[in-house]
């Protein structure tokens, strides 16, 4: 039915309320990637099947949801229970038949599969008392793993379209003055204040404007966007309809990743439901606003993610990047007028509206308001999705909310802002977390990647990755960022395998410093963060690679070998690791490690309880070729 | 073996009804219709450049600039190893370095019976679970380089469930 006003859209959202109370207990079911990789789909399936075997009927007692990601995808596949607020952990299959016969039938907790927390052995029953959780503010995760994606009646249930109500019977200006008190920063990277560009693009002279979501993500280890288009794609469209009344648009894109096949499907869904009911297409909720979006896939380029490159993209053209002295919000997509925000700063948008730029602007820090979402990965425990207030300390995510580093290991650095970021050391962990601070320390916010690294990773190495990604993804188009970039891996490529000098140190921060001043578009410039990054704060490692030929986290293969100490305690658990049956050993033991058959993967030394497995640095004749 | 024809035709034309007919369509058309072939082959590109009047060189730019389209045909198995951040601080080189050892095929290549194509690709956008390997479209999580051979469907069951570790 279509929803013709906003009194439509309220009794809908009575209904789906009412729906909604009808039946009293629900179990979610994680559906994010993380959870469908470790079998989330097998076990919604079997709730079904063993609910109909148990006779409980789903449409009075208690129903299964499939929901967006719960973010705590370490602990995948998740299931938990509204209303008890139960949370249960790495739930198989095999597991259903007694969460049914004791958590649906007599409320019993099934104890083996709730979350255990590591440093207390504390049992942890609920949801929301779980460290993991209990230290986040969800506002851009506030319906992610909480509903089923695609169903409107559930997104209504949550609140959904009160933003857009709202919005419709305010003038535009006074969304857009909204906008501006809450200090809404772009969540993409930049931190660009939302308003201004907003602002920029109404008074830009153009017939015909556009609104654009970025949901491009293209940034190594930023999983927050494909979370939430994945999770709550009504929530991204919602954002985006506001933005079209207030700059005054008719058509809009939103630019999906290709990897992301899941988000596509989600956002196909919810646009043509939209469609259905009146909230995209002509005269939305009476209020004389025309709108309509089309989704525009990528076609896998890292530089597609910077805003001309991505406008050409949705134009069908190749993702080159074109100098910006007229910004696109003035000469955007088609040469015209056009407001292009990140999926996280969208789904800021309807909460901002409904409760009030100020309310939002309480939270954070004084220049960088609002919450952020991180994407926790890399060596921490809890990996997983988590949005806290900016200004928040590294130590604070990391210890507090991540659980630590794994197996105890020593924590090195934490990189942010993907490729385009820097690596912060461990002086620094008590660091706010915000816009400028992380710029300040030669980093940046970037769309919110957090990896953290351990002991066991080379900062050498780290750089000369990033770098080789973004050799990989330069467009080619400007020389500084073609030529510098492969130049610069040269000469990491020299100093991991054992023939560095110190005079190609010094070449490669001149170097970088010219790719960074030179260089076109946000790619090259940012391009030299993590190789200026790592050798400022880690400058010991590099002399380490150059001077002694060693690299003390066994990571670069030249200058490394493998070798089993007397304290192995014979458990064999390298030898099944090992690709190349390089070790050989039995009971009790020490086993042998061959190093003709080696490759240094390192499996072993992940495996190897004891530590028993150690790294040296290999016996290098260093022969500097002419 | 490349594929050619009329069937190829009936099929673009088919696929490229689905959008309006203007460049914009276009990275969208190609998808799709890489989707039905597994690559996009030349007789495909050819008519979709008279079906949206867009130059066949313009379209093979778009072709190879990006990462997701392939002239050439494709295995059956695409075998798509993450090498993002988190995948490779976790070890992921390692498990490249395996897969090509077994596949005997370097990244971006295809095995000769057709059978393989092995990729490298920067972020699949589900770090927690790093290494992450993607064969097709499923995900094998927590991927060390003795899993290779089972994930590639190489001998060991295919569905066995890793042993993701416990608390204790």
């Amino acid at each position: 039915m279509r929803l013709e006003t906003v009194k439509d859209l309220e009794k809908r959202r009575k209904q789906a309320i009412k729906n909604k109370e009808s039946v009293p207990n629900t179990i979610l079911v994680c559906g994010g990637t993380g959870c469908l990789a470790s079998g989330s789909a097998a076990v919604a399936d079997e709730f079904s099947k063993q609910l109909k075997k148990h006779g409980i009927d789903t449409k009075v007692q208690l129903q299964v949801k499939r929901t967006g990601c719960h973010g705590f995808c370490e602990r995948g596949p998740i299931v938990t229970f509204v209303p008890s607020g139960i949370l249960y952990q790495k739930v198989k299959p095999a597991h259903v038949e007694e969460i049914v016969e004791k958590t649906v039938k007599n409320g019993e907790i099934v104890k083996k599969l709730v979350y255990r927390d590591p440093s207390t052995k504390q049992y942890v029953e609920q949801y929301s008392e779980i460290p993991f959780y209990k230290h986040q503010t969800r506002i851009a995760l506030r319906n992610t793993g909480q509903m089923d994606p695609t169903s409107i009646d559930d997104y209504l249930a949550r609140g959904g379209f009160k933003g857009l109500a709202k919005a419709l019977d305010m003038k535009p200006e006074a969304v857009l003055d909204e906008i501006e008190k809450s200090g809404l920063r772009g969540r993409g990277g930049g931190g660009f204040p939302t308003a201004r560009k907003w602002r920029s693009a109404i008074n830009a002279p153009g017939e015909k404007k556009y609104v654009i979501c970025n949901g491009d993500g293209g940034a190594p280890g930023a999983l927050m966007d494909r979370s939430i288009m994945e999770g709550d794609p009504f929530d991204v469209l919602e954002g985006m309809i506001i933005g079209a009344w207030a700059i005054g648009s008719d058509e809009g894109y939103i630019y999906v990743r290709q990897e992301y096949p899941l988000a596509v499907v989600h956002l196909r869904k919810a646009i043509e439901t939209l469609r259905e009911v009146g909230l995209l297409g002509r005269n939305i909720l009476g209020s004389g606003l025309n709108f309509d979006i089309t989704i525009a896939r990528g076609g896998g380029a890292f530089v597609c993610g910077e805003s001309s490159a991505l406008m050409m993209s949705v134009a069908g053209k190749v993702g080159e990047p074109r100098a910006k002295y007229i910004h696109s919000t003035e000469r955007g997509l088609y040469d015209l007028p056009t407001v292009l925000n990140n999926v996280e700063t969208w789904v800021n948008v309807p909460v901002i509206i409904e409760n009030g730029g100020e309310r939002f602007a309480q939270c954070g820090t004084e220049k960088s308001k609002g919450t952020k979402v991180f994407a926790l990965i890399g060596r921490v425990n809890n990996t997983g999705l988590v949005e806290v207030p900016m200004g928040v300390t590294l130590r604070d995510l990391i210890f507090n909310i991540g659980g630590g580093i794994q197996r105890n290991r020593e924590f090195k650095a934490v990189q942010t802002g993907g490729p385009s970021g820097g690596c912060i050391p461990k002086e620094l962990l008590d660091l706010p977390v915000d816009f400028d601070r992380l710029t300040e320390q030669g980093s940046m916010m970037g769309s919110g990647g957090m990896i953290v690294m351990d002991e066991r990773t080379c900062m050498v190495d780290v750089a000369r990755y990033f770098l080789n990604f973004l050799m990989e993804e330069s467009c080619g188009k400007c020389v500084p960022c073609r030529e510098g970039l492969r130049q610069l891996k040269g000469l990491y490529d020299r100093i991991v395998e054992g023939y560095g000098t110190m005079e190609d140190l010094k070449k490669i921060e001149w170097l970088a410093e010219d790719v960074r001043i030179a260089s076109l578009c946000a790619l090259g410039k940012s391009a030299p963060n993590p190789v200026l990054s790592t050798i400022r704060f880690f400058r010991d490692e590099y002399e380490e690679h150059i001077n002694l030929k060693r690299c003390r986290a066994g990571v670069c293969k030249a200058l490394t070998k493998l070798v089993i100490k007397d304290n192995c305690i014979a458990c064999g658990k390298c030898i099944k690791v090992c690709a190349t049956d390089a070790i050989t050993g039995e009971k009790k033991k020490v086993h042998v490690l061959d190093q003709g058959k080696c490759i240094v993967c390192g499996s072993c030394v992940e495996i190897c309880p004891v530590d028993a497995v150690q790294v040296e640095p290999a016996s290098k004749a260093v022969e500097v070729p002419s | 073996m490349t594929l050619t024809g009329a069937s190829v035709i009936s099929t673009v034309d088919q696929i490229c009804s689905n959008y309006p007919a203007k460049e914009s369509s276009l990275i969208e058309i190609l998808h799709d219709i890489s989707a039905e072939f597994r690559y996009l082959p030349a007789d495909a590109l050819r008519r979709v450049s008279e079906n949206l009047g867009v130059p066949i060189s313009r379209i093979y730019g778009v072709a190879t600039f990006y990462k997701g389209f392939s002239l050439k045909p494709r295995g059956k198995k695409l075998i798509r190893v993450c090498e993002g951040t988190a995948c490779h601080v976790r070890g992921a080189d390692r498990n490249i370095d395996e897969i090509e050892r077994l596949l005997g095929i370097h990244p971006g290549e295809t095995s000769s019976d057709l059978e393989y194509t092995l990729e490298v690709v920067s972020c699949v956008g589900a770090c927690a679970m790093a290494p992450v390997v993607v064969v097709n479209d499923k995900y094998y999580r927590n991927a060390s380089p003795s899993d290779m051979r089972r994930i590639a469907g190489m001998g060991g069951d295919a569905d066995e469930d890793k042993d993701e570790g416990g608390d204790e």
